[in-house]
């Protein structure tokens, strides 16, 4: 791997959480489906995670969840702790499972939408928001995950889009390294030539 | 090589864990006017105008997915607003004969006929809003400190309360809404009594407010509507105006109100779709100490 070819990932990395941050505040939570506004952060965290590997997905996590909290004037920490967490366990699945099923991600987005969505507000509560649990919340609380999981396919193909071609173990890395690296490309092979 | 892999992966998670918890807890005993709080600050100067920007350029994707709930939406309201304009048209005769008899014993007791009298508006757009709107609900707004904006200050639109400013930056602020937990507004139902209340969310529902601490046997009845009470006191005074009308009444059941003291309020103005707000800056009383200070 060159030098450049090094950064591509984090600088990816970089721009789709700063891209995802700042729509998700200014457009996306604007908009209510079913009585809740949508989060794409621990979906577009998820994603990266399974797509990148425990250790970028974790670093990846950290960052937007800190912007999101900086953004958002919220208690700093709160959020990148949750999305370490989302980003850290998406990338062990995909390291110790290597899960090949299309509608991973599906389950992988609502876990994580749960656990963001109850996660947060747990810190909330220990950070002394007085509010009581009531099955209204638990009710916002289920539509959240629902809402995130039917999302959570088409951000996993979009942030796939994106990485793709950094990726470390990408297959069109590897061919495209082969030739490179005195491998024969098939134009070269003899049986190309026939 | 694997060991060495495995070390340094739950090193940096351990770092990155142990830089979050710092910072929580750093940020959480701070003042507000603290290094982080003013790194906060800074960035969101920073990033306001890319917000902004994004905002407008975003506005007819928003538009576009709020059509199909505007439309169902709009449909229930006609039929409602219908109803209600039928029963208010009796109403108006009365009214007019009260406000002319208001008018005069107003000018008897040289009251001030405006409750907005001493305060300027200005007019912003909304740029920005955090997902998760069941616990902390607020509002980014594309004027700050700059154009006279400061802590406290009420925010109204579609006639209706909205909420307040709960931080200043130099080119933007936050609204904390009265739908967020943190909201407490005293108010006075507009009923025969004119019986005074506290005005909180309902946890898990946001644009269910309720109307807490009413005399058990309050004569409160659906459709009445809620204004603020506005209270002044020798030390303390309300972040809000008197009169402002904050919702109507949707739920008023004598068995909740006996056992709960509460009643059922929607809100006036349409929280969920707001691009423009006005803040209500220049309070007259704005010297003294405020009743409630913001988040």
């Amino acid at each position: 791997m060159t030098g450049l070819e090094s950064y591509q990932l984090p600088l990816r990395l970089a721009a789709l959480g700063f891209l995802t941050v700042v729509i998700q505040i200014a457009a996306v939570s604007q908009v209510t489906v079913f009585g809740v506004s949508v989060d794409l952060t621990p979906l577009v965290v998820a994603s990266a995670g399974l797509l990148a590997g425990s250790l970028p997905g974790a670093v990846f996590g950290f960052c937007v969840g800190l912007f999101a909290d900086v953004a958002l004037v919220q208690t700093l920490g709160v959020t990148s702790l949750l999305y370490i967490a989302i980003g850290y366990c998406a990338g062990r699945l995909r390291e110790l499972r290597d899960p090949a099923h299309g509608l991973v991600p599906l389950a992988v987005g609502a876990a994580a939408t749960a656990f963001a969505t109850v996660g947060f507000s747990l810190m909330q509560f220990m950070l002394g928001v007085r509010a009581p649990v009531s099955w209204l919340l638990l009710r916002q609380l289920v539509v959240t995950i629902l809402v995130g999981a039917l999302l959570a396919l088409p951000i996993y193909a979009l942030v796939r889009r994106v990485v793709q071609g950094s990726l470390p173990d990408d297959p069109r890395r590897r061919r495209r390294r082969a030739y490179t690296t005195g491998g024969l490309s098939p134009l070269q092979r003899p049986s190309a030539g026939r | 090589m694997y060991d060495k892999q495995v070390r340094r992966r739950r090193a940096v998670l351990a770092l990155l864990v142990v830089v979050s918890l710092i910072l929580l807890t750093a940020y959480f005993g701070e003042s507000a006017g603290s290094p982080l709080h003013s790194v906060q600050r800074g960035v969101v100067a920073v990033l306001s105008p890319v917000q902004e920007g994004a905002s407008r350029a975003l506005k007819p994707v928003r538009d576009l997915f709020g059509w199909f709930g505007d439309t169902a939406r709009a449909k229930k309201e006609r039929d409602q607003l219908r109803k209600q304009r039928d029963s208010l048209l009796q109403q108006v005769v009365g009214y007019k004969v009260a406000l002319q008899d208001n008018a005069e014993l107003r000018r008897d007791l040289a009251l001030d006929q405006n409750s907005l009298q001493g305060y300027d508006t200005r007019t912003v757009r909304v740029i920005g809003r955090p997902a998760n709107n069941l616990l902390l609900d607020r509002l980014q707004v594309d004027a700050g400190s700059g154009a006279g904006v400061r802590m406290g200050d009420p925010v109204v639109a579609d006639g209706g309360l909205v909420g307040h400013i709960s931080f200043v930056a130099p080119d933007s602020s936050f609204v904390t809404l009265i739908t967020d937990p943190s909201s407490s507004v005293s108010v006075k139902v507009l009923n025969t009594a004119g019986d005074t209340g506290l005005l909180k969310p309902s946890v898990g529902d946001p644009l269910d407010l309720l109307v807490q601490l009413l005399p058990r046997r309050a004569a409160v009845s659906v459709d009445d509507i809620v204004v603020t009470a506005g209270f002044r006191t020798s030390r303390l005074e309300s972040l809000y105006p008197p009169n402002v009308p904050v919702g109507r009444v949707t739920k008023a059941d004598p068995e909740e109100l006996a056992s709960d003291q509460q009643v059922h309020v929607a809100p006036i103005a349409d929280l969920r779709h707001l691009d423009f707000v006005q803040i209500l800056v220049g309070a007259s009383g704005a010297s003294g100490a405020r009743a409630q200070v913001g988040p």
